[in-house]
């Protein structure tokens, strides 16, 4: 019976596997088109920008076509590293990044399953009000205080942080702390980062990758609030 | 009869009535705008500027000259060579940090004989062993389109170069070698199409800088002019142009040629990594006559494989390689490539029958698996279509195995990889 029990669950885990990894082969309908201009992405961000297994790829489907054309310009321009892309977009034209970013914007594929490993429940909380209240006593403002009240990020330049597997927020934040990843001046992001303690970073990457599906994806307008920090990819 | 007069009238005063009408509307039309007495014929000191601007293009100038990120010609862009990191000089004309200083001679002699301003022997990255086939008035033009850019002030980075190629003197030595002045020369039994091309391919594409092979003192051989080589610290594969094994072009359309260098995706193949860099910033701006004579060049270099083809011995694969490598296939690659290889030229790549594939050294193919691939944007392909990295998904057993079966299906003549060689190009950063 345990047996059959044991059987029985590694089979969903290895079927679950491979449908979560058919998302990231190529397919296409029609050569002309932008679905099959991008298949390029596909083996890392899913067919429709939804991610994939792979933890540290992540998902840029419904994040701002803003955002998603200066991370593209930034990787081609060396100005973001990491390798693999900066190899891919390095001679693409502005014109096609601005095209492809609006492509990913625009999808709304269903999110991934929440992440479910084991993370003490201090650390949960002390995620929860960083990213709901942040910390006045270190200087830190909530995550939803330019990210979205749902967290789906905010336009022109702010991306979503739902749906984000823990590893990729995780390095991101330290990237910036260390001076690795930046973005326009005043750089808000590089503000907050380097008040994060290593505990901070593990905590918020925790809580985030745990919320549930947003019901509206799509990021919220500019300048429905004010920013508490000044963020040169606003303006 | 008044019936008649009548009608007559009537008749009159419709042709008078249409005739006016057209009148007018002739009037309305919009036609030649008058000539403006102030509108000149560009000066002789434009048509020189645009020339060597078109001519700096066609020495693909900008691609080491700037830095990423950086002002175009400011240089400082970091070049890894086997001897240690070259520094690239800026060639704004900025009179303390650039070559705001030099005369149109300056200039010239330094194209031509690999001598700086200040009499340094220049290292041979800078492509003097080409450009010394430039001739004096496009000299003289890339000089003076290099005066008209915007002057940036940024100085020069030292070379990083180990012991003992940091000892300027020992170029005195590669020279004698290595290095042979003297401007083009055309050669009057081919056509003017076929000179054209020569001189654009010998000189300022400096094609032969990677086509041929470089040897353990940064030099290459005339007699091996254009038959290949890796490219040094990119650890890619510039094929053979002489070779129908590799990139000889002798069965290809003229067509094909033209795509694959103006365009950067053809019916044969698809240009990736540093030849697509060279298609973005340099052949993609080059008329439709230049492209057609390097292409008509090209088709023409004489072929002579170095190699035999392999032995049917040498292709013999694993059936249980030959099986996972076809499965792989199917799985991740038949989408876009085709059951039989065929591909969506110029969109996807045909692999049966592309050299590129089948050459000797499996370098290419290996790194396309691993890294994808993005061909140039370029003014006639502006929205490429892309090739994922399969690097994450694929182990070293899986990658070889599907490199091997495109190498040998389809009646390719290529040979076997080993989950070593696919190894060795996985630790590399894509570049």
């Amino acid at each position: 019976m345990l047996l059959r029990a044991f059987l029985f669950v590694s089979i969903a885990v290895v079927s679950c596997a491979s449908i979560a990894q058919d998302e990231g082969l190529p397919a296409f309908k029609q050569l002309d088109s932008m679905e099959a201009r991008v298949q390029g992405c596909v083996t890392c961000h899913g067919q429709s920008g939804q991610g994939t297994q792979d933890g540290y790829f992540p998902r840029i489907a419904g994040k701002p076509a803003a955002y998603l054309y200066n991370q593209l310009v930034a990787f081609r321009d060396l100005s973001r590293k990491y390798p693999p892309m900066n190899y891919l977009v390095a001679y693409l034209p502005d014109a096609y990044l601005r095209e492809i970013a609006d492509h990913f914007s625009k999808q709304r594929p269903a999110y991934a399953p929440r992440e479910q490993g084991a993370v003490d429940a201090a650390t949960l909380e002390r995620g929860r009000i960083l990213a709901t209240t942040g910390d006045a006593a270190k200087g830190i403002p909530p995550c939803i205080s330019c990210h979205g009240a749902a967290l789906t990020g905010m336009n022109p330049g702010i991306p979503g942080l739902v749906g984000l597997r823990p590893t990729y927020v995780a390095a991101q934040l330290v990237r910036w702390r260390v001076g690795d990843r930046h973005a326009a001046e005043p750089d808000c992001m590089k503000r907050i980062a380097s008040r994060l303690s290593d505990a901070d970073v593990t905590a918020v990457a925790s809580w985030l990758s745990r919320q549930d599906a947003p019901a509206e994806a799509s990021p919220e307008s500019s300048n429905l609030v004010r920013m508490p920090f000044a963020c040169g990819s606003q303006q | 009869m008044s019936l008649g007069k009548t009608a007559l009238r009537l008749i009159a005063a419709a042709v008078i009535a249409v005739a006016a009408i057209a009148a007018f509307i002739a009037w309305q039309q919009p036609g030649l705008l008058p000539v403006d007495p102030r509108a000149v014929a560009p000066s002789p000191t434009t048509q020189v500027i645009t020339t060597g601007e078109y001519l700096a293009r066609a020495g693909d100038c900008v691609a080491c000259h700037t830095a990423p990120g950086g002002r175009e010609f400011a240089g400082g862009r970091a070049m890894p060579t086997p001897f240690g990191a070259l520094y690239v000089p800026n060639i704004t004309p900025d009179d303390e940090t650039g070559i705001g200083q030099w005369t149109a001679d300056d200039f010239y002699r330094m194209m031509h004989t690999g001598v700086s301003r200040d009499g340094t022997l220049l290292y041979p990255a800078m492509p003097f062993a080409s450009y010394t086939k430039v001739t004096r008035a496009d000299s003289d033009a890339i000089y003076a389109y290099l005066m008209s850019v915007p002057p940036v002030k940024q100085k020069n980075r030292p070379h990083e170069l180990k012991f003992p190629f940091n000892n300027r003197d020992l170029l005195i030595g590669w020279r004698t070698l290595y290095f042979q002045q003297g401007e083009y020369v055309p050669d009057p039994s081919q056509s003017p199409q076929w000179n054209r091309g020569a001189y654009l391919v010998q000189g300022l594409g400096h094609c032969s800088m990677c086509h041929t092979a470089i040897n353990a003192l940064g030099g290459s051989s005339e007699s091996k002019a254009f038959e290949g080589g890796m490219i040094p610290n990119q650890n890619w594969y510039a094929p053979s142009l002489t070779s129908n094994r590799e990139a000889g072009l002798g069965n290809w359309e003229i067509k094909d040629i033209t795509d694959l260098l103006q365009i950067g995706v053809s019916h044969r193949g698809t240009v990736y990594g540093p030849m697509a860099e060279v298609v973005y910033n340099s052949l993609q701006y080059l008329t439709d006559e230049d492209v057609t004579a390097m292409a008509v060049y090209l088709k023409a270099l004489p072929q002579r494989d170095s190699e035999p083809p392999p032995t049917s011995q040498a292709r013999l694969v694993q059936p249980e390689v030959m099986e996972l490598g076809r499965k792989v296939y199917a799985r991740q690659c038949a989408m876009c490539h085709g059951n039989e290889g065929k591909g969506f030229p110029p969109a996807y790549p045909p692999l049966a029958g592309n050299q590129s594939i089948t050459m000797a050294t499996p370098v290419n193919p290996i790194r396309m698996v691993l890294n994808g691939g993005y061909p140039p944007g370029t003014r006639k392909n502006p929205r490429p279509h892309g090739m994922p990295p399969f690097a994450h998904i694929l182990d070293d057993n899986e990658v070889s195995a599907v490199v091997t079966y495109i190498r040998v299906a389809w009646d390719n003549s290529g040979t076997p990889v080993t989950p070593a060689e696919a190894n060795a190009l996985r630790k590399l950063l894509p570049e």
